[in-house]
């Protein structure tokens, strides 16, 4: 009965996103109040009903209901709690399911923290929302219903994939989803400026907050994902250039880049009709790594839940909002006048490099993403059904059908390439002056920061042992961000002796922490993942019981091998000893597991992790000869790499609660006196 | 528990890629191979090079990829090989020619379209905002209201 009823609330909830679809956009363009605040209950209610089937759901897979044909596919009675709850979004129906909550969740929030928003604008805002959760209702009721029950209820469940049956896992898709679900914020406040004809600085200020949340998160779920493939797939690599990766890595780079030109719009109404194409894209691009993942059209490692049948499905809707939101974009930018002018040499300048630098790496990722696929259905023998030759046989492109892979070499030379320029204008840009900068201020500003980091690459080079180049670059950059992010914050405390201004330290608005944060953070990660790339040692040997090797600066024996025995897994554990200089240092444990409702043996590595280093260890087969296969990396400054991507997040989530975007996004009680206009835009 | 032994002994799946007897005793040999084979796909995976993955072809392919470097290939000598019987398909890193080209030029040459549309843009832009400077009567004007001729003036510019 919870069952049916959660199914019922699903459909009940589609229908009441119908009417707030069409109430409330009839009700704004007319002018009608009434209609108009129709919205707001009605974004409430589906949440309240989305929350109750979701709920539904996640009680069949707590109780192991095996009438339900979902549970059956995805879950075991023997299996521990976490995975079970996990488990409702490691399966296709279920993910949607959680996409949907959280869309009618963001919608809900608009509603209940937008009391300030203009009635008209808050309207269409709701509207469109509801305009986009209607087509997943409908995608999930009619191509991919969780509820849907089985006759014969077996014995026990066919478990989860146990890759998926990790803490990481559990949490990595609901925050990737909140970021990719997020950006629907940005996209149907970009639509309804467009309906409405206006777009000024209060709605440069609205949009942020939004924007700003949806990047934190989709950050966190990245982050969340690259560690979780680390120390799980078992060679301690964190990013693939996977398609289902750079799904997610697209609408990021596209949300980075809203959220700097939003500022722009706040502070100087200038970038408008950029700004809203981006905030456009940015959801394309949320719905397009929607259809990557969901459809499999692609192939990739992360081959778990798809079916092309709803692929055909995500694919109309997302050319159905993306087409029409770019249509309704070409006939309306023009109407959007920029105001504040600005001079080659200025902040804003500097935003829209850091844009196109961004967008142009979106388009790298997007463009050798798809092109696998583009080669194939190009050179494919009848593009358009049986007996029509295909046209670019005769132009001489193709002679046969071809398939080509764009793999790591590709995406690492490309994104490169634009990074370093990218990190390079950072800390330039970051202190130009709005309007009209003088570049050479800014230039002189961080000379120390510039020499410090060269001597600090320097230093590395001669300090390594003189094999790449890789890694001194790596320390320049990083040290280059790190620096000139704390230079930038250390010129907004102004002039004065040096005592003073390290009191006005803690004074400066938390956006500007915030943005220190961030871009360090992003100094880090830079940085970490060079010297990763440059500096990890690897051993590969077959080892006997107590044997003991060195690695890199460590001594590695392999003390033990132990029979081991989970709840729904059993394999072998190698007790491994790390020394140091002679010295026990620790000790890792290195699985080797075994599920065997799933089939499928997977790796546990035995990790020590470090501050500047990890102990990566990975037990291998038993050999025939006696002994065990053992891989050990050693990983320099591996945990700086998602420690730089939380410190973006962080810098994310202190600049959202500064005073100026709280009063934004009115969750401030308060707000009521300090309506959007009385805030001083500076 | 022991037929469940035996079922893991019959899988018996190598779970790291590269297996220690793969290892060529020539370091500088074996340093090529990893680099060269970490470009190369596994043809069966999903998405996985050689040098990642455990399925049997990958294995086969590391080692046949070694047994071309021991005879003394050069690294294109010996991916040709390879291409040759398993077609481009297996390189991760697309080939600069043929149709492949639009790969590679396509994100040049849109850096340089959206960063000239947006150059010439702010350029122009900024250009016809030029501050319009005051004139005569409105100089005398304004000097006669404040009764500053030089610093207000120049701070009005």
């Amino acid at each position: 009965m919870i069952i049916e009823l959660g199914h019922f609330a699903l459909i009940l909830a589609a229908l009441i996103a119908v009417v707030q679809v069409v109430v409330p956009l009839v009700g704004a363009h007319v002018g009608w109040r009434g209609w108009m605040a129709v919205a707001d209950p009605a974004a409430v209610v589906q949440l309240l009903l989305v929350g109750y089937s979701f709920s539904a759901l996640m009680y069949a897979f707590v109780v192991s209901d095996f009438s339900l044909k979902l549970v059956v596919a995805n879950s075991h009675s023997a299996k521990p709690l976490l995975y079970k709850i996990s488990g409702v979004w490691g399966n296709h129906e279920g993910s949607m399911l959680l996409w949907l909550l959280i869309l009618v969740l963001f919608g809900a929030c608009a509603s209940l923290f937008g009391s300030n928003l203009p009635a008209s604008l808050r309207a269409r805002v709701l509207g469109v929302q509801a305009a986009v959760s209607v087509a997943f209702y409908a995608f999930i009721l009619f191509t991919s219903n969780p509820f849907e029950r089985l006759a014969f209820p077996p014995f026990d469940g066919r478990d989860l994939n146990p890759l998926l049956q990790d803490p990481g896992l559990a949490f990595h898709p609901p925050f990737l989803y909140l970021g990719y679900v997020g950006l629907s914020m940005s996209f149907s406040f970009a639509i309804a400026a467009l309906l409405e004809g206006r777009v000024d600085a209060a709605w440069g200020r609205w949009v942020r907050p939004w924007t700003l949340a949806a990047w934190i998160f989709l950050t966190i779920g990245i982050a969340l994902g690259s560690w979780w493939a680390y120390y799980e797939l078992g060679w301690g690599g964190f990013w693939f250039w996977d398609p289902v990766e750079n799904a997610s890595l697209m609408p990021w780079l596209l949300a980075a880049a809203l959220l700097h030109s939003a500022i722009v719009v706040e502070k100087r109404e200038s970038l408008k009709a950029w700004t809203i194409l981006l905030a456009i894209l940015a959801f394309g691009f949320s719905l397009l790594g929607t259809f990557i993942v969901r459809s499999g059209v692609l192939t990739s490692v992360h081959a778990f839940a798809n079916d092309p049948q709803r692929g055909v499905f995500i694919l109309l809707i997302l050319a159905f909002f993306v087409g029409g939101g770019l249509l309704l974009f070409a006939l309306r930018a023009n109407s959007m006048e920029a105001k504040g002018v600005f001079g080659l040499v200025s902040r804003e300048t500097a935003i829209v490099s850091n844009n196109v630098l961004l967008a142009v790496t979106s388009f790298v990722v997007f463009w050798g993403t798809i092109w696998p696929l583009v080669v194939e259905l190009a050179s494919a023998n009848a593009v358009w059904g049986a007996g029509m030759a295909n046209p670019f046989y005769s132009m001489g492109l193709f002679d046969r059908p071809e398939q080509v892979s764009v793999g790591p070499p590709f995406f690492d030379f490309a994104v490169t390439l634009i990074f370093v320029p990218l990190t390079l204008i950072l800390p330039i840009g970051a202190v130009l002056a709005w309007k009209r900068g003088s570049l050479a201020r800014a230039v002189k500003s961080m000379v120390p920061i510039a020499v410090l980091s060269v001597a600090f690459g320097l230093l590395a080079y001669a300090v390594q042992t003189g094999r790449s180049t890789l890694g001194p670059i790596g320390v320049v950059l990083g040290i280059w961000v790190v620096g000139g992010a704390a230079m930038d914050l250390w010129l907004r405390t102004g002039r004065g002796r040096i005592m003073s201004r390290l009191k006005r330290l803690p004074r400066l608005p938390r956006a500007d922490w915030g943005k220190l944060m961030a871009h360090a953070g992003m100094g880090i990660t830079v940085f970490a993942v060079a010297a990763l790339l440059a500096w990890e040692d690897e051993d590969i040997r077959v080892a006997q019981i107590s044997d003991r090797w060195q690695v890199g600066i460590h001594e590695i024996e392999l003390t033990e091998v132990v029979d081991i025995e989970g709840p729904n897994y059993f394999g072998e554990g190698g007790i491994i000893t790390v020394f140091r200089n002679g010295h026990e240092v620790g000790e890792v444990f290195a699985e080797k597991r075994f599920y065997p409702v799933a089939q499928m043996p997977t790796t546990e590595a035995g990790i020590r992790n470090g501050l500047f280093r990890d102990v990566y260890v990975v037990l291998g087969d038993q050999q025939v000869g006696g002994g065990w296969a053992v891989r050990t990396y050693i990983k320099p400054f591996a945990n700086w790499v998602w420690g730089g991507a939380i410190l973006m997040a962080l810098g994310g989530f202190i600049s959202l609660s500064d005073r100026r975007l709280r009063v934004a996004a009115g969750a401030v009680k308060s707000s009521g006196k300090h309506n959007a206009q009385s805030v001083p835009a500076e | 528990m022991k037929w469940l032994v035996f079922i893991l002994s019959i899988l018996a799946t190598p779970l790291v890629a590269v297996q220690p007897d793969e290892v060529l005793d020539d370091a500088a040999l074996e340093i090529r191979a990893r680099s060269l084979s970490a470009d190369l796909r596994c043809p069966v995976c999903r998405n996985e090079s050689i040098d990642e993955s455990h399925a049997d072809i990958a294995r086969d392919l590391r080692l046949l990829l070694r047994e071309r470097l021991v005879v003394g290939d050069t690294d294109e000598q010996a991916m040709q090989f390879l291409v040759d019987r398993y077609g481009e398909y297996i390189l991760f890193n697309p080939r600069v020619a043929g149709v492949n080209i639009l790969l590679w030029f396509a994100a040049p040459i849109m850096l340089l379209f959206s960063g000239g549309i947006a150059f010439v843009t702010i350029k122009v832009r900024s250009r016809a905002a030029e501050p319009v400077g005051l004139n005569a009567e409105e100089k005398k004007r304004l000097e006669e209201l404040t009764g500053d001729k030089d610093s207000r003036a120049t701070l009005m510019n």
